[in-house]
């Protein structure tokens, strides 16, 4: 099967300090891949590289290659608008605009051109059902998306990512600051996404990494220590580091 | 114990002299507003009527309105804001989303912030040299404005950068996410959230304006001209000039005396009128943003 993004021996300095080592994982497509690791190991800077939040950082500097869709994306003439929107993010704290509901999903088909009503309409309707969150809003959809809770600004930040048909949704501790019934919310979300979208996921929790992902890659001090199967990596761990951090012994 | 009751008994009274010193002192700067807005209301409200804020000056400006100071007053803040508002927005918004930090950023802060150093009487000197004689205005509209509109640059490229720091980046972030651009970025979502916060701080702005006598001196101001500018290479007469004028070199002066205080009331209302408009703006502003 052909990898959807791969990345061979990336290393990210910010200024003169060295934040990843090396790092070289490819992604199947379909598949919800679990990046773990204490704080500070690299694991948010690493999913950043793939749809160049870094660029956003000053004093960045970058070496390696990283494919997404078979693409080199850090070419001068890559077109970082259009991997934005084939690769969605879902931030760790959700971050709604002050608009409606329905223009917070519309937000991303508006910037890339899509005007017409109908369209939108359908879209959107379509994305809050695919975020589970289109019963809970349906009658409401005119009303500041900052009256929804956490948890279902946190699902409304998914459907906003998911209208604009990326085929990759990067998620950044996605469920960190939402109570334990809206993260289950969004496990099962994840669960079910992996069918049309390929899935990486910075966590954590380790029980949320095991339930939700297939594959697990650990991340410790800027390197990739151990990368497998989540299931082999979390009963059969290979190397001491990781055994220590999925038992509790550091992190 | 090792708390001993008398500490607590020191501390508690410590407190309540304290909290009494800060409630004189805040005491003391409500009181002076108001002796001077009472001051100056008991001195000026026996002229202020209709005709007053509507007819031209008479007898050597002891007697009539004061209608062509409050045109020109007027005329004098819609030009400055026309050429202020613009460039100090947009200037703002380069410096606050686009520039990284560099010396260039630095640099350009570093100029906004001695240009809100400069005396008006500076301003004014310049805007004499620069726009009267060099390009040929003239004490004119134009020449006043741009003079103004520049010395109120500094403040209304502030406010912006001020508003538009305090939009969190986590909203910026997550519309780039979604494939925006960097224009589309801030024109759709960080400016309507910085909005109201700018709206204030142009206001402001407006209210420094109208009240500045400095900048007008040598650019625009008549010491009497009973009629209406016809165009923006005209001369008028300004709030603040003519009561400059009217209290120190006029025909008359005590026989000037109530119109002066009547002028400065009417200066005061408007500054006042602006600054609760402001208040609306925003608030209303500030709701619209989360409705959208």
């Amino acid at each position: 099967m052909e990898y959807i993004i791969t990345t061979d021996k990336v290393n990210l300095f910010y200024g003169e300090s060295q934040a990843l080592k090396d790092i070289s994982i490819d992604f199947l497509p379909n598949t919800v891949t679990a990046l773990i690791g204490p704080s500070g190991c690299g694991k948010s800077t690493y999913l950043r590289l793939f749809n160049r939040m870094n660029d956003l950082i000053d004093n960045v500097k970058i070496t390696g290659d990283i494919t997404v869709e078979g693409e080199n994306i850090y070419q001068k003439d890559t077109n970082i608008v259009e991997l934005r929107r084939k690769v969605g993010m879902v931030f760790q704290k959700p971050n709604p605009f002050p608009k409606s509901i329905f223009e917070n999903v519309a937000y991303g088909l508006r910037v890339n051109g899509v005007n017409d009503m109908s369209t939108l309409k359908e879209k959107v309707e379509f994305s809050l059902k695919q975020a589970a969150l289109w019963d809970e809003v349906k009658d409401k959809l005119k009303k500041s998306a900052f009256e929804l809770s956490g948890g279902q600004q946190q699902r409304l930040c998914i459907a906003r990512a998911l209208a604009i048909e990326p085929s990759i949704i990067l998620m950044d501790e996605p469920a960190s600051a939402l109570d334990p019934i809206s993260t289950a919310k969004i496990e099962e979300l994840i669960y079910e996404l992996k069918s049309k979208y390929t899935i990486v996921i910075v966590t954590h929790n380790l029980q949320q990494a095991g339930r939700v992902s297939d594959y697990t890659a650990f991340f410790y001090l800027g390197e990739l220590i151990e990368k497998g199967v989540t299931k082999e990596l979390f009963i059969n761990p290979k190397n001491i580091k990781t055994q220590n951090y999925i038992t509790g012994r550091f992190g | 114990m090792i708390i001993s009751k008398k500490v607590i008994r020191n501390k508690n009274l410590k407190e309540k002299v304290a909290f009494n010193i800060f409630r004189v002192f805040s005491a003391i700067v409500v009181l002076s507003l108001v002796a001077i807005l009472s001051f100056i209301i008991y001195n000026g409200i026996s002229v202020i009527n209709w005709n007053f804020l509507t007819q031209m000056p008479e007898d050597g400006m002891t007697k009539g309105g004061i209608y062509p100071a409050i045109i020109g007053t007027l005329c004098l803040v819609a030009g400055s804001m026309i050429f202020a508002i613009p460039i100090g927005v947009f200037s703002g918004i380069y410096i606050n989303e686009y520039t990284k930090d560099s010396w260039y950023k630095r640099f350009i802060k570093l100029m906004t912030n001695n240009l809100a150093g400069i005396p008006s009487i500076v301003f004014g000197l310049f805007g004499m040299s620069l726009f009267v004689n060099t390009l040929g205005f003239g004490d004119s509209i134009i020449a006043g404005s741009l003079t103004l509109g520049l010395m109120v640059l500094p403040v209304v490229i502030r406010t912006t950068e001020e508003a538009l720091k305090a939009v969190d980046n986590s909203f910026r972030h997550g519309s780039l996410a979604l494939g925006a651009t960097k224009l589309q970025t801030v024109r759709k979502v960080v400016l309507p959230m910085a909005f109201p916060n700018i709206i204030t701080g142009i206001i402001l702005s407006v209210g420094r304006v109208s009240g500045e006598t400095a900048p007008i001196l040598f650019t625009v101001a008549a010491y009497f001209l009973p009629k209406l500018p016809s165009s923006i290479f005209d001369q008028v007469m300004a709030l603040p000039y003519h009561l400059y004028v009217i209290s120190t070199s006029g025909t008359n002066v005590e026989a000037s005396r109530p119109i002066a205080y009547g002028t400065a009331m009417v200066l005061i209302g408007f500054v006042l009128i602006v600054n609760l408009l402001a208040n609306a703006l925003r608030k209303y502003f500030g709701k619209k943003v989360k409705m959208n």
